[in-house]
């Protein structure tokens, strides 16, 4: 049992790893696409972030030295990320239980974390024992409290979403099987890994003990079959969340970086121009009459015909 | 109000239509009007297009009346979807599209942003999520071919009438992507409808005939989609010149084909027939300036499509946009320009400025600007003399979407009117947050069937409602107000819901846009440029 979920372990953690650069990779060799750009862009300067402004507003723009507010993003994206400001602002009944849910979702990366720098620390020849002082106490007391308030929150969120989505007509609509197998496996995951602490791990020794092992490459054995359990779904979900619309824990930086806030005028931009002809040399296959093509004339042609004056004809 | 849930899966059913619009469901206005009767779609209309999806008809799409036709119909809608989906044909929009495919959470939070879905009285198949599921199921399990894919995204039957619904729905859409706006995710729905458009015009060639064929395609024939050549244009601008200066005492002549002049302006040719005195109102101020040493000079263009700036391929057809904006930018180089300005028209200043920025090839991108700073600058430099007065009365502003949600052109057209007209007062919400006309994506100029009903009593309701909240504190006919809606499609609409619902008698709402505020207010000009007593 014990090697099933160190193996599991080790499989899930370069499964995620893998989908997350693949999907990373997947999108860095997308086309380069057109500015779509929406206001406000938090990047903007001054004031214009805030009230949607844009360079736009000056005259002669292009003369001017742009800069980007780092700050001005971070601004943003801070109360975004942290406290789902966009769904509390406009869908404030599913924010009571996304909100929980998503919180829940970083306190576990941080309790993850916290378990991580133990057995780090453990591996390094510290040592970590019930009682520990100083440091080691701390991160002990830390781990401890944050693991059981992670597990709660996130569970309780899980819950809210689920059951919303099972009794609101509206999102019902919209869900899938598979939506709501989500929400329950964070839940069926959430309620062991709860199980586990209160009855076999209540200061997370077991699973610190278990990363250790993990990142040791010393695979003890243990006894304890809820903390395989509890290993093996923990380690499944994760390498589950990438294959599923929840990779946008990650893809989100895309969707908002580069095409939302993807403002950057093509000035003295070499790159973007090799990859506008790039695009532009590929071949059309449009079927409609006007297009005019065939699967071999490029953009290029494509766009420089008028398929109302094909001999250039003046109708004057 | 009789709230009803329409599945997904319905929009495959066999039935007469998918869902109903009620006047008893729509949005209350804040005022005590005559809500206009709907209009039906002529029998003729439905015996040859499938007319399945509500109480109205925008998108002829032949109806099949063979199994063979049925199939055809489907499969022609998925092959377009294939190529939708490949870098090389859809090189312009497949990371936004993809993206909006593969991670949207189904959350709904957009639902309330949309104008359409609140003003129907939240009708189902109008959320912005509707017609983006739909998409979005026949994408995994056709096009992706996702291994359990009804498990895993829902299920749905791809039947002739899901493909014809489809392509209806995707013109119940304004594309003003406040949806996307509001998306925690990033995901764009607006851009879904256009994506839609899309497969139906560049692979079935089914397009909107006020688009395509009386837009895009007369204007790369003739030059503009008015079938105004550029003798005609010519003639006609040489009419409004004499007209406008015996009208403001202002005389000028409009310049064309100046080489290497300082700027092109380009002005939505509409304005030229519908408009007169914006195009006036334009040479007077760009005169002023010149002879105040704002600017050094001026021209238009008389090249094909160079003195229309629209471009309707914006809406549904990327290669109709890229072929316009190619003549656009080619007039430009031709003269030597050093920089083109867009006039009031919102899509030409997204299209022209912002798409076309990656669309071009280097030598063609000849700097783009809209016309609001430099208006601002004109009004602001203290070299012009403006009488305010002239303009006081109670003046709102409507934040075409193109120029501020997806352009971020907020404060110079604000600082124009903050200066000039002393009862400014704002819409709520406004800027980037705005609320579409109900004319955007093209709806503005389609007067077929019954489209007009729908487009004023559904796509309109909010903004009507918005603009008579913006005058509560003077509601009623005895107080002349003034809504600057500086972009011509905004213009049309508003102009029709207007007069649809009486609003010169009932509420002495007038609309036109910014430069007209700017010429009423110049001392060098005879007071009264603004007519109130026109009609509509």
């Amino acid at each position: 049992m014990s090697i099933i979920a160190y193996l599991i372990a080790y499989v899930a953690i370069v499964a995620f790893m893998g989908a997350v650069v693949a999907k990373i990779l997947d999108y860095k060799r997308l086309p380069q696409h057109v500015r779509w750009e929406l206001y406000p862009v938090a990047h903007e300067e001054g004031d214009r972030a805030k009230y949607g402004g844009s360079y736009y507003e000056d005259v002669d723009w292009w003369k001017r030295e742009r800069s980007q507010s780092r700050l001005g993003e971070l601004k943003v994206m801070i109360p975004e990320i942290l406290l789902l400001k966009g769904v509390w602002e406009h869908n404030r009944p599913l924010w009571w239980v996304s909100f929980p849910f998503h919180f829940g979702l970083y306190l576990l990366v941080g309790f993850a974390g916290l378990i991580l720098l133990g057995a780090v620390a453990q591996a390094a020849g510290l040592s970590i024992y019930p009682g520990a002082s100083g440091a080691m106490g701390l991160l002990l007391l830390a781990t401890s409290v944050l693991g059981p308030v992670a597990f709660g929150l996130c569970a309780l969120g899980a819950l809210g979403l689920l059951l919303r989505r099972l009794t609101n007509e509206e999102l019902r609509n919209y869900s899938s099987p598979g939506n709501y197998l989500n929400l329950a496996l964070f839940l069926v995951v959430l309620a062991v890994a709860t199980y586990t602490w209160r009855v076999a791990d209540p200061e997370f020794f077991l699973m610190r003990g278990f990363v250790h092992s993990l990142i040791t490459f010393k695979l003890a054995r243990f006894s304890s079959g809820l903390l395989a359990l509890e290993m093996i779904l923990i380690f499944g979900l994760l390498a589950y969340i990438p294959l599923t619309h929840m990779s946008h824990f990650f893809m989100k930086y895309f969707l908002w970086h580069d095409i939302r806030w993807g403002d950057a005028p093509n000035i003295d931009t070499p790159e973007t121009d090799r990859r506008i002809q790039q695009a532009l040399g590929q071949p059309v296959s449009w079927a409609a009459e006007h297009v005019h093509a065939d699967g071999k004339k490029s953009w290029v042609e494509i766009a420089s015909m008028n398929p109302m004056r094909p001999d250039g004809t003046d109708p004057e | 109000m009789s709230k009803k849930i329409v599945r997904i899966e319905d929009i495959s059913s066999d039935t007469e239509k998918l869902s109903h619009v009620d006047d008893a469901d729509l949005m209350p206005l804040p005022a005590d009007l005559d809500e206009p009767e709907w209009g039906a779609v002529p029998d003729s209309t439905k015996e040859q297009f499938a007319c399945i999806l509500d109480d109205t008809a925008i998108l002829p799409i032949p109806l099949p009346k063979t199994q063979e036709e049925e199939r055809a119909l489907v499969e022609k809608f998925l092959s377009g979807m294939e190529k939708l989906f490949t870098a090389e044909n859809n090189w312009t929009f497949l990371a936004q599209l993809v993206t909006t495919m593969d991670h949207c959470a189904k959350c709904n939070t957009c639902s309330a942003s949309c104008h359409i879905y609140e003003a129907s009285g939240q009708n189902e198949i109008y959320r912005p999520t509707y017609r983006t599921e739909v998409f979005r199921r026949i994408y995994k399990k056709y096009v992706k071919k996702e291994m359990w894919s009804d498990w895993r995204n829902g299920k749905l039957d791809l039947t002739w009438q899901t493909v014809a619904r489809l392509g209806e729905l995707a013109y119940r859409c304004n594309i003003c992507r406040r949806c996307a706006q509001t998306c925690p995710i990033g995901a764009d729905n607006g851009l879904v409808a256009r994506e839609i458009r899309k497969i139906f015009s560049q692979e079935m060639g089914i397009t909107t005939p006020e688009l395509h064929e009386k837009g895009s395609m007369l204007q790369l024939k003739t030059g503009s989609s008015t079938n105004m050549s550029s003798l005609v244009v010519k003639d006609n601008m040489e009419f409004i010149d004499e007209d406008i200066s015996e009208m403001t005492g202002y005389q000028y002549e409009t310049p064309w084909d100046v080489k290497g002049a300082e700027i092109l302006l380009i002005h939505n040719a509409g304005e030229i027939l519908a408009w007169p005195d914006n195009v006036g109102a334009f040479a007077i101020i760009l005169e002023a300036a010149k002879k105040a040493g704002i600017i050094e000079s001026w021209t238009l263009s008389s090249d094909l499509a160079a003195y229309d700036s629209i471009n309707y391929g914006v809406f549904y057809d990327d290669v109709q946009y890229a072929r316009t904006a190619l003549l656009q930018a080619q007039a430009a180089k031709k003269l030597g320009v050093k920089k083109i300005i867009l006039g009031e028209c919102g899509h030409a200043h997204k299209a022209l400025t912002v798409i076309a920025d990656r669309v071009l090839p280097a030598e063609l991108l000849t700097p783009r600007e809209s016309c609001f700073p430099l208006l601002r600058d004109i009004v602001m430099s203290g070299k012009i003399d403006f009488d305010p007065g002239r303009n006081d009365f109670p003046v709102t502003i409507h934040d075409p979407c193109n120029v501020t949600r997806l352009m971020g052109i907020i404060k110079p057209q604000r600082e124009v009117v903050r200066r000039l007209c002393p009862q400014f007062r704002e819409m709520v919400p406004n800027g980037p947050h705005n609320y579409c006309c109900g004319g955007g994506s093209g709806f503005a100029i389609m007067t077929r069937n019954n489209i007009p009903d729908w487009r004023h009593k559904v796509a309109g309701r909010k903004k009507l409602s918005q603009i008579l909240h913006a005058f509560d504190d003077c509601r009623g006919p005895e107080t002349p107000k003034y809504v600057c809606a500086p972009c011509s499609n905004c213009k049309g609409q508003i102009r029709d819901i207007f007069d649809r619902y009486d609003m010169k008698q009932k509420e002495g709402l007038i609309y036109a846009g910014l430069v007209e505020l700017i010429v009423n207010a110049m001392t060098d000009v005879k007071e009264g440029f603004i007519k109130w007593e026109d009609d509509y």
